[in-house]
């Protein structure tokens, strides 16, 4: 169980993490920085198993990957969302972000909610509101992306060819 | 059979594909900078296995570049020293990527280019299918040759008639943005054409491709016509991997037609925060700006600074504005000086420095202060895109730049255009 961090609509990269802070690699240092200026109190106070909730077209903009990395080392579960920009569905998926793409679920949970989110199922539940939603299915291809944990995982174990097979 | 992008994947396939289906290619070439080549190398080195052809692999310095920052400074010697570690053949500080990448014909008809770089939709201006990825991507690319792509449903925008004297492509760009919004094109091939389209030259059909980006397009196609080849024989090495097949629709199944008469359109504007809150000029003239910022891979060619020129020959830009002008690659700015546009432009009191992304990503060479508004020729006004978060960016055309640039405050072009011509 994890609290609720919403965001509104067409969230870009430069707000998950400004270019300036895009200079280093590192997981734990782009943290520091997720978000800092449309909610720079995240960062401080985030708990891991908390969950990001963003509105429509999550992730546009900049094809940095250091937008979902900083997400991920911020020890968030996940990230719900109405929709996905293109580029940050992909990256999220190959850095082994967990994504949910799930409107009915944005809508209904607000700030600070108590979250339970089961992520092989794809079932939200809000414990505050007492509500469960659905997400969206994620096509069998990334689900392999998803299940060895990222692109770099599953290129270890297999050939890419077995991606679509 | 089909729109655009399914007619280029259909032959990388082998097979009529068709919109919906996912498919692993083969890639042509795999671009990435100096900002997401340190990733990719990581990637790289924990899949454990060899780059599968070095010459597909393409790397350039541009995004801090030169170093702004000792941290800046390290991430270039890492790619340095991995360029020469792995013998990679192509290592560019020649300007912004995805210009130096269609100067140096890595772009042509047909291919397949990836880049670690949003704006890499900017390749479809030539027929070309471009898209940014992720740098995982492109380390994995590095290793496989391949990438997986969902064929992407198109939308068509058919653009009729002639736009009029000091309205340009990037007027033109901007209103569509708005028209279809910033999540508008998200997932889909947006195809470009029509007789406005047709008539063309190439530096600024680049224009409708590298904006797709901002509307969350997948790609942005303009089909090769004899433009295009006239373009790779004349101004790039391409000339020896031709023959080009001049690809286009057949028979297409579009999503949405989206039909545009762009003879009545006026000067527009991208204001502050979003691509798509956009204005005609007319409406926010008049408001202050403290930076006139023309450069980026959208609006820095050679044809650009030669209007900014133009209108600044003789004059004075206005003392309390910044005005900074980025040349997009070191040849626009070699054939700039040749021809005394650069003179031009520092006479008038335009700052032009190296080639590279400068300030449009607020590392270098232009950041804005708090309060601050700047007047751009980029294709992105992100709230702190260039500095400061309380600072303000508006999108326009390198005209309107440069007639901003003159007084200090958001002018229609038009004026100082119709003085030129009396």
């Amino acid at each position: 169980m994890g609290k609720a961090w919403t965001f509104g609509e067409n969230m870009n990269t430069d707000e998950i993490i400004p270019g300036r802070y895009n200079i280093t690699i590192d997981p734990l240092e782009l943290a520091r920085n997720v978000f800092c200026e449309v909610k720079p109190e995240y960062a401080k106070n985030v708990k891991p198993g908390d969950v990001i909730v963003g509105g429509q077209n999550f992730g546009c903009g900049s094809s940095r990957e250091h937008a979902p990395i900083a997400i991920k080392g911020s020890q968030a579960k996940c990230v719900i969302a109405a929709s996905f920009a293109r580029i940050f569905f992909r990256n999220a998926i190959n850095i082994g972000l967990p994504i949910l793409e799930c409107p009915e679920a944005v809508a209904g949970i607000s700030e600070g909610d108590e979250i339970d989110v089961d992520l092989a199922s794809g079932e939200i539940s809000n414990h505050t509101n007492g509500h469960r939603y659905q997400a969206r299915p994620l096509p069998d291809f990334v689900l392999k992306i998803a299940e060895a944990g990222g692109i770099v995982n599953f290129l270890k174990e297999h050939d890419i060819q077995e991606l679509l097979r | 059979m089909g729109t655009l992008v399914e007619e280029i994947f259909s032959r990388k396939a082998g097979r009529i594909v068709k919109a919906g289906e996912i498919l692993l290619l083969d890639v042509d070439y795999i671009m990435s900078h100096d900002n997401t080549t340190p990733l990719a190398i990581r990637a790289f080195r924990e899949i454990g296995k060899p780059i599968l052809d070095k010459n597909r692999v393409v790397i350039h310095l541009d995004h801090a570049y030169p170093a702004p920052n000792v941290l800046a400074a390290e991430n270039h010697r890492r790619i340095f020293d991995f360029v020469k570690e792995q013998e990679l053949p192509h290592l560019f500080q020649q300007g912004v990527c995805h210009q130096v990448m269609i100067e140096e014909g890595f772009v042509t008809p047909g291919s397949i280019v990836i880049g670690a770089d949003s704006h890499s939709n900017t390749y479809g201006a030539l027929g070309a299918f471009g898209t940014g990825l992720g740098s995982t991507e492109i380390g994995v690319a590095w290793v496989t040759g391949k990438c997986w792509f969902k064929v992407p449903e198109t939308i068509r925008v058919e653009l009729h008639g002639r736009t009029q004297a000091g309205v340009y492509a990037k007027d033109v760009m901007i209103y569509i943005a708005g028209l279809l919004g910033m999540d508008g094109g998200t997932y889909r091939s947006v195809e470009f054409g029509g007789e406005y389209i047709d008539q063309l030259p190439l530096h600024e059909r680049i224009i409708f491709p590298n904006m797709s980006t901002e509307i969350g397009a997948k790609c942005g196609l303009i089909a090769a016509d004899q433009v295009t080849l006239d373009y790779l024989d004349n101004e790039t090495p391409a000339k020896g991997k031709g023959p080009f097949e001049q690809i286009r629709p057949a028979n297409p199944r579009y999503e949405r037609l989206l039909e545009l008469d762009v003879s009545t359109l006026a000067p527009q504007v991208a204001c502050h925060p979003d691509v798509d809150n956009v204005k005609p000029l007319e409406q926010v003239e008049g408001l202050e700006v403290q930076e006139v910022y023309i450069g980026t891979c959208t609006n820095a060619r050679y044809e650009d600074l030669e209007i900014v020129a133009n209108m600044l020959r003789g004059r004075k830009v206005n003392p309390f504005t910044r005005v900074i002008v980025t040349p997009a690659s070191a040849r626009i700015y070699k054939k700039a000086l040749q021809n005394g546009l650069i003179e031009i432009l520092m006479d008038a009191g335009c700052t032009v420095t190296g080639t590279g992304c400068g300030a449009c990503i607020g590392r270098h060479g232009g950041i804005l202060a708090p309060g601050e508004r700047a007047l751009t020729t980029m294709n992105r006004n992100f709230i702190g895109r260039m500095g400061s978060p309380l600072s303000e960016i508006y999108l326009a055309s390198p005209a309107t730049a440069a007639a901003t640039a003159l007084t200090g405050r958001i002018t229609d072009p038009r004026e100082y255009l119709m003085q030129n011509a009396e």
